[in-house]
């Protein structure tokens, strides 16, 4: 009964929404890594996502941008299984996603940074990026305790494969330092790199480059160009620096209050009235109107 | 030559640690400076240095809080005498059957460790603690009303007296209830703690600096990106707790052996805080430090025993001390200071 409900329900939304995808020009065609339909979310009464739709493939970076409290943050928790989300599918690499964990998710190939840094602040830099490559080591705990070849091997490996990681940052030198003590630049990075540990198919990045200056941030443009190319990833990306978003995003998602309200590539998102109505306000006269996402356009 | 990591310099100070301190101890039982009760202390000295060390591994390294791991100690300690007394004689030699005994205590706790951990590792919060702490009361009230014995027939168990447990003429009770284990035979050793405490150290150190302990460690620090990185947070909580009531019960069951008699309520909530005590002293997470203060602690009251009526008071003074010296920065600096000062002394 249920089910049945909740189909006639999308088919009715579909309509509003023609395209679930971004279809960046260089990559049309390809399957799509992470594909998420009419995802959305309530907390309560309080309808914090909803309707959200988003196809990507390899090789793609994706920007998700909005005002301050739109969802952004939330769609990512949404994605990671941090929230089990009140409707709506989440496909990753051609499977659906339901009641896994967030540990089953990062399996799947999801990877994630957070807005707010979540390291491991006590351990290592490497030990971090060990952790981050947790699941590609797979000795057991007795193992580990005799220290078996075993062991020493795989520590061996993972111990290389770690600096190989860091080397991308040029963050070998700290590998022995508590993260906790590392500045805050370099905290975002390494949240990078552990994330990248996990061998991702997906990596979704929190404000990367949120406490930088200008030109940590066009280092990190190319770093984040260069992490795709090397690793063929799907990246998604939260980002309040426009010169970041603009510059290296081939599609970009524009959220408010918690719905799409465009969708395009930057120059399409630049010149789109509704996005720039969602971030500066609307005129006094169109006030009364209660869709701006429909109507906005038509009165600028 | 391949340098070695902090890790294991760290790890063989605690070994190195551990045996001078069985020389020490050993001198000084030659020479006859030991005072009998001291000497008799030995062996609980060492079931309370692994006891500290084990519950470290929860509060420390896992970042739960236990409040019952005498409850642990307990379930190992009777497990042990049940062993030991009905094994007497099957396996004759003294050894052996300790090491039975631990072997069985220390699988016995794991499996009420497994028991609990099931259900309350998966919430998150304190409610490990809450539930410990209850663990330890229900285990003492369970082994209060035990009787247990041993006959040519095997062993027979009672929760109402002695007298329906139906035993053998010949038979022997093991547990009487509230009277706990009578007649036990001595079998435990300094020996055999030190070489427990050694075991407890090898696998504590080992696991942490292995894949596993570096998960534990990681969940501790932030649970949220533990599992975005793909660590299964119930799976290593429950070997850090379940390793940890493992390593308590094989110290319960060292404990009990070397009296002749124990009661339930010996592994009360006052000795799980107790323990507690060493490991916030010694240092959260900081293995020798739980090893020094687990020592200081049992040994002190005992030396104290001559000022009677102030031994109390000492002791929580000691207590009150050591809490500020190791939690408070500038009186730690103070304390470096010194010693800094003094080494600088030593080589002008």
């Amino acid at each position: 009964m249920t089910e049945i409900k909740a189909k006639k329900k999308q088919e009715v939304k579909l309509v509003s929404v023609p395209s679930p995808y971004i279809v960046p020009e260089r990559n049309a065609g390809e399957p799509l890594v992470l594909e998420a339909t009419h995802l959305g979310i309530d907390f309560g009464g309080l309808t914090a996502v909803d309707d959200f739709n988003l196809g990507m493939s390899k090789n793609e970076i994706t920007g998700l941008i909005g005002p301050n409290g739109a969802g952004k943050t939330t769609v990512f928790n949404l994605l990671t299984k941090v929230y089990q989300q009140t409707r709506g599918t989440i496909f990753l690499g051609g499977k659906d996603t339901i009641g896994m964990s967030t540990t089953q998710m990062n399996r799947a190939g999801i990877a994630r940074t957070f807005q707010n840094i979540r390291l491991f602040d006590s351990l290592s830099v490497e030990d971090n990026v060990k952790i981050g490559l947790h699941n590609s080591i797979d000795y057991g705990m007795w193992q580990g305790v005799f220290r078996t070849p075993a062991y020493r091997k795989q520590e061996k490996q993972a111990h290389e494969k770690a600096m190989e990681l860091l080397s991308i940052f040029d963050m070998q030198d700290e590998a022995n330092v508590p993260a906790g003590s590392l500045p805050y630049g370099a905290q975002r990075r390494l949240e990078i790199v552990r994330a990248l540990a996990t061998e991702p198919k997906v990596l979704l990045l929190d404000e990367p480059a949120a406490g930088m200056n200008p030109s940590e941030t066009s280092e990190l443009m190319d770093t984040i160009s260069k992490i795709r190319d090397d690793f063929g990833i799907a990246i998604l990306l939260i980002e309040h620096d426009m010169n970041l978003v603009m510059g290296i995003c081939e599609g970009i998602v524009v959220l408010n209050f918690g719905r799409i309200i465009a969708k395009g590539t930057p120059s399409e998102i630049q010149n789109n009235p509704v996005v720039v109505e969602a971030y500066l306000g609307k005129n006094k006269e169109n006030k009364e109107e209660k869709n701006p996402g429909k109507k906005g356009g038509k009165n600028r | 030559m391949k340098k070695l990591s902090k890790h294991s310099i760290k790890g063989f100070i605690n070994y190195g640690l551990v045996i001078v301190l069985y020389i020490i101890f050993q001198i000084l039982a030659s020479a006859k400076v030991l005072t009998n009760s001291l000497q008799g202390l030995l062996v609980p000295i060492c079931a309370y240095v692994v006891m500290a060390l084990a519950l470290n591994l929860v509060v420390g390294f896992s970042g739960e809080l236990s409040l019952g791991h005498a409850g642990f100690m307990s379930v190992g300690a009777f497990t042990g005498v049940i062993i030991a007394s009905s094994l007497k004689n099957l396996v004759p030699f003294g050894p052996a059957r300790l090491i039975l005994a631990i072997a069985g205590g220390a699988v016995l706790a794991a499996i009420a460790g497994v028991l609990i951990g099931v259900p309350v590792l998966r919430l998150r919060g304190d409610y490990l603690a809450i539930v410990t702490l209850a663990f330890g009361e229900i285990i003492k009230n369970i082994m209060n009303c035990m009787y247990i014995g041993v006959d040519s027939r095997g062993l027979h168990f009672s929760i109402t007296d002695e007298a329906s447990m139906g035993l053998e003429p010949g038979g022997t009770t093991i547990i009487n209830g509230p009277m706990g284990a009578l007649g036990i035979t001595k079998i435990s050793s300094f020996l055999a703690g030190i070489i427990l405490i050694v075991i407890t150290l090898f696998i504590i150190q080992n696991l942490v600096n292995s894949r596993a302990g570096r998960a534990i460690a990681g969940i501790r620090d932030n649970r949220i990106a533990a599992e975005a990185c793909g660590i299964p947070v119930t799976k290593y909580k429950m070997m850090a707790f379940v390793t940890s009531s493992a390593l308590a019960g094989a110290a319960g069951a060292l404990y009990a052996l070397n009296y002749s008699t124990v009661v339930p309520k010996k592994f009360d909530f006052n000795t799980s805080i107790l323990i507690l005590v060493f490991v916030v002293l010694g240092g959260i997470g900081n293995l020798t430090g739980s090893i020094i203060a687990a020592i200081i602690l049992t040994v002190l009251p005992e030396v104290l025993r001559q000022f009677q009526d102030y031994r109390m008071l000492v002791y929580a003074i000691v207590l009150i001390l050591v809490m500020i010296i190791t939690n408070n920065e500038k009186a730690s600096a103070f304390i470096k200071g010194l010693f800094s000062k003094k080494a600088k002394k030593e080589a002008a």
